[in-house]
C-alpha cells in the first residue's frame, strides 16, 4: 500500500498529485483560493471525490436545470436520496435509478449487485419500503464469449443480491447492440411505499446534534470508485479491480429494517446513504443541505481493516453503511434498534453550527474545509457542443429495406434477435414474487404491483432505444419518454413522473456533449406533454471503451398509478372471438429499426418520427377505454413493429390470430413508427371502444387454432404455427448462450 | 387460532406470511423474533423464506443452531403444527425435525416461477382440504431446492406416506421429485414451494390457502370441537 | 495459537452439479484429462486452545460447518496464525 498519508501539501502541488486524483490545474487553483492555502492529501483526495461527475454532476447540471420537476403530485424533486410522488390516501411512491456501469464492466457480479445494494438505499434512507426492483441492461453482442459472461454474471449478481435482500426484481429490459461490447450498461431502480408523514430527508440539523454511524465497517473497498466512474474505461481499468466493491446483502436486509424501525424515533433528525465516496459525500451533503457544518472523529469509525488513513476512512466505498443524525443525548434509542439487528450503531461526531467541515484523527485536525465549497459550490462547465457530422448526414437518408424476401422468414428472424426474443433466461433467476404484492410479472409491457391495504396499484417500466437516439437524440429522447408512458398506459395506470438514468459517452467531446444536450431536450419536451416530471435520476458519462463511445443512453424508469386493480390489462391476447385493434397508423420508418439491424448490420437513416400531441391524445384514450373496461388486452408497438407485437401477444396462452392488412407489406409488418398500440376487444365493447379511441382500426381477430395468419391486401402473406414461432422465440437467449464463438 | 411466524436474521417472507395468515385466512398471526421469544401462547409455528443469515455456510444452517430451534422442537413434540416454507424447509432439515438435506438446483441458477405440484398426501392435517393427487399451482423461488436424502430414507418417507408434495416436472433434481415432506407424526411439514404467494388469486394463483385452511380445520376439529 | 484449516466435500455418491459444470467446463477449454471434479469449501479457524483439539473440531464440524447427510469433512492444524 502506498504511504499516501505522508505526501505533504507541497509534493501534491509540485508533483501534479491532485490530477491523479482526478482534479484539473483549474480546480486545484480554486480549492487553494478555497481555502487559503495548499489541500493535504487527505483534503485533496476529498475534493476529488466531491467533484467528480459522479458527485457533483458538474458537467449535466445545465442540462439537468431543463427537466421538467415539478407538479402538484411530485413531493420531492431531484436533490434527495430519491424523488418522491403522491399515490393519494397519505401514501407515497419513492423511486430512483442508478447506473454501476464501470464496477460491472470489470467485476460484473459484484458491480451488478452492489448497484443493486445502493439504489435500494437510496430509497430506504428516505424512509420507505422497497418494495419493487426493475433493471435496465445493455451488452454488446452475445456472440462474444466475454459479452456472454458479462451478461451471465451481471444476471446473476443481480439476482445474488435482489433475492437475498426480499425486494421482488419485477421488470427492467436487456438490449444488446455492439456498441456496449466493452462497456456494458447496469441500471437499477428501485421504488418504494411510504406514509407521507414518514418521509425522512438527508439533513444535518440543529447545532450539537450527534452524527451516528451505522452498518458495516469501513475497509479499504473501492476507494476512488466515484472518479473511477468518471473516466472512460481502458485497459488500464482492469488493473484497477481493488476498486470494485463488495456486497452482502445479508446486512443490507438487517439494514433496511433497522433504519426502517429507526425513523419511528423521536430523536430521528437525518439520514443518508454512504453511496458514491463514502463518509465524505454523505456527511458533506448532509451538512451543506442543512445548512450547517460538521465535525467527525475519524478514531471513532468502525475500521474492518487496520492502520487505515484518513484518507482511506473517508473515500472508502464499504458498502451497507449508514449516516445518521440524532438528536443530543438520545442516541441510546437509536443504538438500540441497531443492536437488535446485530448492526453497530456509533457515535461519530456532532454537526457545528460554523459551516466547516472537519475531521479529526488520532488528536489532529487532518481536514478543515468549508462544507458547501464541497457540495452546493462544486464547480459546473458548460462544454461545447457540435453538431456531428453523421447526423446532418443520416437526415438526408431515406432507407427502406428492399431486402425483404420472405415475410415468414424475416419474422422469424426478428423474434431470434436478442433484443426481442424472450427473457425468461433472464427474470426466471430473479424472485419476482416475494412481498406478494407483483399482479403483473416481468415479460410484459409494464410491471404491476398492487399497493396491500388499498385496490390501488403502481405499474413500474423503464425504456430507451438507443437506436433512435443516437440517430436523432433530440427525437430518440422524447421516444424514450413516451415509450416508457406507453407501457404504463397499457398496462392500465396513469404515468405520474419519471427518473433517468443518463448514460453517455465521454462529454469533453463536443459531439457527445451535444447528444447529451439534444436528448435532454427531447426528454424535456415529452416529460413536459405528458405530464411526467423528472423527479431523481443519475448521470454516467465516460461510457467509453478504447475512445469509442456508446450509443447515447438515457434510461427512462418511470412509474404510474392504478386506481383499481381492475384496471390491470394484460399485454396479450386472452379470448378467441375477439377483435384485434390497432392505434395508429404506420408509415415507412426503418432508420433504426431492428429490421435495419437484421439486413444492414448498422444503423442509419431518420430516426421514426413522434408528433408528442398525437401521443398524449392516443394515450389519454386507450386510457380511458381501459378504465371503462372496455379493453382485454394492450401491448405497445416496439422493436420489429406489428408483425412482432401480434406475434408476442400469441405467446402467453394458445391463442392464433386472423388479421388483415392493406397497404405496403414490409411497412405495415415490420415499420416501427411511433405512438402505435395492439389491442384486443371483446365483441360486445367494440362499439364503446371505437368511440374512445379514435384512432383505432380493426385488423382482425383471435382465433384458437393457434396459427399466425397475416394476409395483405388479400394475400396470405405469413401463416405459422404460433407454437413454432414462440418455440424460436423463447430458445433464443439460451440458444445464444449456449453456442461456442 | 394464533400462528407464530419466526423471523430471523434475513427472513424475508415473514410478512408475506403473516399478510396470509392474518387477511387471506382470517386468523391471528404475530412475527416473532427470533430472540428472547416465548412460543408458549401459539397453536400453529411458521418458519417463513427467506436467506436467513444471507444463506452463509449452508442453507438454513446457522439459524437451525438458534435457541429458539429448541423450543420449537419442544413444541413439535407436543403435537403443535410446524409449517417450514422454502428457507424454513432449510432450517427443519438441518436442525433434524425433519430428515434429508437441499443441494444447489441441478441447473445451479436460482429459479422463480409458478410450478404445478401433486398433493401425494392429502390425509395430512395440511392438506385434508385438497383432493387426492389434486395438480395445484404454487410459485417456487429457490436456488438450493434439491432435496436429498439416502435410498433408505427415501424408502421410508414413501412406506410412511411422508411425502405430500411432488413436483409434477421436477425443476431442480430433487430425489423422487420431492416437493415438500412431513414427519412421521405428521405434524411438520417442510416444502419448498411457496403456499402463502398463493393465497390470492390476483396474485396468479389462490391454491396454496387451503394447506393454511386444512391447518385451522384440524385445530378447530381437535380442540375446539363443540364450541 | 493454531491454524486449523478444514476442507468440506460432497460425500461420494451425492451429485454435485458444481463438479459438474466444472468439469465441463474444463473440458470445453482444452482439457479432455480432467476425468472428474468435485467442489467444496474451505475455511480456516483461529483457536486459541489449550483442550483436546481434534475433539472440538470434529464438533464444530458435526454440529456445524458441515452436514453430514451430504458432506465429508477433513482438516489439518498448523501451528501459529495466518493473517
Amino acid at each position: 500500500m502506498l504511504q499516501v498519508s505522508e505526501i505533504s501539501p507541497k509534493v501534491i502541488e509540485k508533483d501534479l498529485i491532485y490530477k491523479e486524483m482526478g482534479l484539473t490545474d483549474a480546480e486545484y487553483q480554486h480549492i487553494k483560493k478555497v481555502l487559503n492555502r495548499r489541500p493535504n492529501f487527505t483534503e485533496t483526495g476529498i475534493f476529488s471525490v466531491m467533484w467528480s461527475e459522479h458527485c457533483s454532476y458538474k458537467t449535466s447540471k445545465p442540462l439537468l436545470k431543463k427537466f421538467p420537476t415539478k407538479a402538484p403530485h411530485v413531493l420531492q424533486g431531484p436533490g434527495e436520496g430519491a424523488g418522491i410522488i403522491d399515490i393519494g390516501d397519505g401514501q407515497a411512491a419513492v423511486f430512483k435509478i442508478e447506473s454501476h456501469n464501470h464496477p460491472s464492466a470489470v467485476e460484473p457480479y459484484q458491480g451488478a449487485a452492489t448497484g443493486v445494494g445502493g439504489i435500494i438505499r437510496d430509497v430506504f434512507s428516505m424512509g420507505a419500503r422497497p418494495v419493487a426492483l426493475l433493471n435496465s441492461l445493455r451488452f454488446g453482442s452475445l456472440a462474444s464469449e466475454r459479452v456472454k459472461y458479462l451478461f451471465e454474471e451481471v444476471v446473476n449478481g443481480i439476482a445474488g443480491y435482489g433475492n437475498c435482500v426480499g425486494v421482488p426484481t419485477v421488470g427492467g429490459e436487456v438490449q444488446f447492440d455492439n456498441c456496449y461490447e466493452g462497456n456494458p450498461l447496469v441500471n437499477a431502480m428501485c421504488v418504494g411505499l411510504i406514509d407521507q408523514k414518514d418521509i425522512q430527508k438527508g439533513i444535518a440539523a440543529g447545532n450539537g446534534n450527534t452524527v451516528l454511524y451505522a452498518g458495516a465497517p469501513t475497509g479499504r473497498d473501492g476507494i476512488h470508485g466515484a472518479t473511477f466512474a468518471s473516466e472512460d474505461l481502458s485497459e488500464e481499468s482492469e488493473s484497477k479491480r481493488p476498486s470494485v466493491q463488495v456486497g452482502d446483502p445479508f446486512m443490507e436486509k438487517l439494514l433496511i429494517e433497522a433504519c426502517l424501525e429507526a425513523i419511528h424515533c423521536e430523536s430521528l433528525v437525518g439520514m443518508q446513504d454512504m453511496g458514491a465516496a463514502g463518509l465524505t459525500s454523505s456527511a458533506s451533503e448532509m451538512a451543506s443541505k442543512a445548512g450547517m457544518g460538521m465535525e467527525m472523529d475519524l478514531d471513532l469509525v468502525p475500521q474492518r481493516e487496520l492502520e487505515m488513513t484518513p484518507y482511506e476512512l473517508m473515500l472508502s466505498e464499504s458498502q451497507e453503511r449508514m449516516l445518521m443524525v440524532v438528536k443530543k443525548g438520545e442516541e441510546q434509542e437509536i443504538i438500540d434498534v441497531f443492536q437488535k439487528y446485530g448492526l453497530e450503531a456509533v457515535a461519530v461526531g456532532r454537526v457545528t453550527d460554523d459551516k466547516q467541515f472537519r475531521l479529526l484523527h488520532k488528536g489532529e485536525v487532518v481536514t478543515d474545509i468549508p462544507v458547501d465549497s464541497l457540495a452546493e459550490d462544486a464547480p459546473v462547465y458548460h462544454k461545447p457542443s457540435e453538431e456531428p457530422a453523421y447526423f446532418k448526414a443520416y437526415q438526408q437518408v431515406d432507407y427502406y429495406p428492399d431486402g425483404v424476401h420472405n415475410y415468414t422468414e424475416t419474422l422469424k428472424t426478428l423474434l431470434q434477435q436478442p433484443t426481442i426474443a424472450n427473457k425468461e433466461w433472464v427474470y426466471d433467476q430473479y424472485d419476482s414474487m416475494v412481498q406478494t404484492n407483483t399482479v403483473v410479472m416481468p415479460g410484459s409491457d409494464a410491471a404491476v404491483i398492487r399497493v396491500k391495504g388499498t385496490d390501488k396499484a403502481l405499474a413500474i417500466t423503464t425504456d430507451c432505444n438507443s437506436r433512435y437516439i443516437y440517430l436523432d437524440p433530440e427525437t430518440g429522447g422524447k421516444i424514450a419518454v413516451a415509450e416508457a408512458a406507453r407501457n404504463i398506459v397499457c398496462s392500465g395506470g396513469k404515468p405520474l413522473a419519471l427518473t433517468d438514468g443518463l448514460n453517455f459517452g465521454n462529454p469533453d467531446k463536443p459531439e457527445n456533449f451535444w447528444q447529451m444536450e439534444k436528448s435532454v431536450d427531447g426528454m424535456s419536451a415529452a416529460s413536459l406533454a405528458l405530464n411526467t416530471p423528472v423527479i431523481s435520476g443519475n448521470v454516467s458519462l465516460y461510457n467509453e471503451t478504447n475512445g469509442q463511445a456508446i450509443f447515447p443512453t438515457p434510461v427512462v424508469g418511470m412509474v404510474g398509478l392504478l386506481d383499481s386493480l381492475n384496471h390491470v390489462t394484460p399485454s396479450f391476447f386472452q379470448k378467441a372471438g375477439d377483435a384485434i385493434y390497432v392505434i395508429g397508423e404506420a408509415k415507412a420508418e426503418f432508420g433504426g429499426s431492428e429490421l435495419q439491424n437484421v439486413l444492414e448490420n448498422k444503423y442509419f437513416g431518420k430516426a421514426p418520427a413522434i408528433d408528442l400531441e398525437l401521443e398524449m391524445k392516443r394515450q389519454t384514450q386507450l386510457l380511458e377505454a381501459i378504465q371503462d373496461g372496455t379493453v382485454v388486452s394492450a401491448h405497445d408497438l416496439a422493436e420489429g413493429g406489428l408483425a412482432v407485437a401480434l406475434a408476442e401477444s400469441c405467446f402467453a396462452g394458445q391463442a392464433g390470430l386472423d388479421v388483415s392488412l392493406e397497404g405496403d407489406a414490409v411497412t405495415e409488418l415490420f415499420s416501427e413508427t411511433q405512438s402505435r398500440f395492439l389491442v384486443s376487444v371483446s365483441q360486445e365493447n367494440q362499439r364503446a371502444f371505437e368511440q374512445i379511441v379514435e384512432d383505432a382500426i380493426q385488423i382482425g381477430v383471435v382465433t384458437d387454432d393457434g396459427q399466425y395468419r397475416i394476409r395483405i391486401n388479400g394475400e396470405t402473406r405469413i401463416n405459422q404455427a404460433a407454437e413454432d414461432l414462440k418455440a424460436l422465440w423463447k430458445g433464443a437467449i439460451p440458444c445464444l448462450l449456449k453456442s461456442k464463438a | 387460532m394464533k400462528f407464530a411466524v419466526i423471523v430471523f436474521p434475513g427472513s424475508n417472507c415473514d410478512r408475506d406470511m403473516y399478510h396470509a395468515v392474518k387477511d387471506s385466512l382470517g386468523e391471528e398471526a404475530e412475527l416473532v423474533w427470533y430472540e428472547n421469544a416465548d412460543l408458549s401462547g401459539f397453536d400453529a409455528i411458521l418458519l417463513p423464506g427467506g436467506f436467513s443469515y444471507g444463506d452463509y455456510l449452508r442453507s438454513g444452517a446457522i439459524a437451525a443452531t438458534s435457541t429458539i430451534v429448541n423450543q420449537i422442537k419442544q413444541k413439535a413434540s407436543e403435537g403443535t403444527p410446524v409449517l417450514g416454507v422454502c428457507n424454513g424447509f432449510q432450517v427443519l432439515l438441518e436442525s433434524g425435525l425433519l430428515p434429508g438435506a437441499m443441494l444447489r438446483n441441478k441447473k445451479l441458477k436460482f429459479m422463480c416461477r409458478q410450478e404445478e405440484l401433486v398433493v401425494e398426501n392429502n390425509q395430512t392435517q395440511f392438506t385434508t382440504s385438497y383432493g387426492e393427487k389434486e395438480a395445484i399451482i404454487l410459485p417456487i423461488a429457490h436456488g438450493e431446492g434439491n432435496y436429498y436424502c439416502d435410498e433408505g430414507v427415501l424408502a421410508d418417507l414413501e412406506a410412511n406416506r411422508q411425502i405430500v408434495f411432488r413436483y409434477a416436472d421436477n425443476p431442480n433434481g430433487s430425489v423422487g421429485d420431492i416437493a415438500g415432506i412431513i414427519n412421521k407424526q405428521g405434524n411438520v411439514l417442510g416444502m419448498m414451494p411457496h403456499p402463502e404467494r398463493a393465497t390470492e388469486a390476483v396474485l396468479g394463483s389462490a391454491d396454496g390457502l387451503k394447506l393454511f385452511e386444512s391447518v385451522v380445520n384440524h385445530w378447530r376439529e381437535a380442540y375446539v370441537a363443540g364450541v | 495459537m493454531k491454524t486449523v484449516k478444514i476442507f468440506i466435500t460432497l460425500k461420494q455418491g451425492v451429485l454435485d452439479p458444481q463438479g459438474k459444470a466444472v468439469q465441463e467446463s474444463l473440458h470445453k477449454l482444452g482439457f479432455p484429462e480432467v476425468k472428474g471434479a468435485r467442489v467444496g469449501k474451505y475455511m480456516e479457524l483461529q483457536l486459541d486452545s489449550q483442550r483436546d483439539i481434534d475433539r472440538q473440531i470434529e464438533e464444530m464440524c458435526s454440529k456445524l460447518l458441515a452436514n453430514p447427510v451430504i458432506e465429508d469433512y477433513q482438516y489439518t492444524i498448523e501451528e501459529g496464525a495466518v493473517q
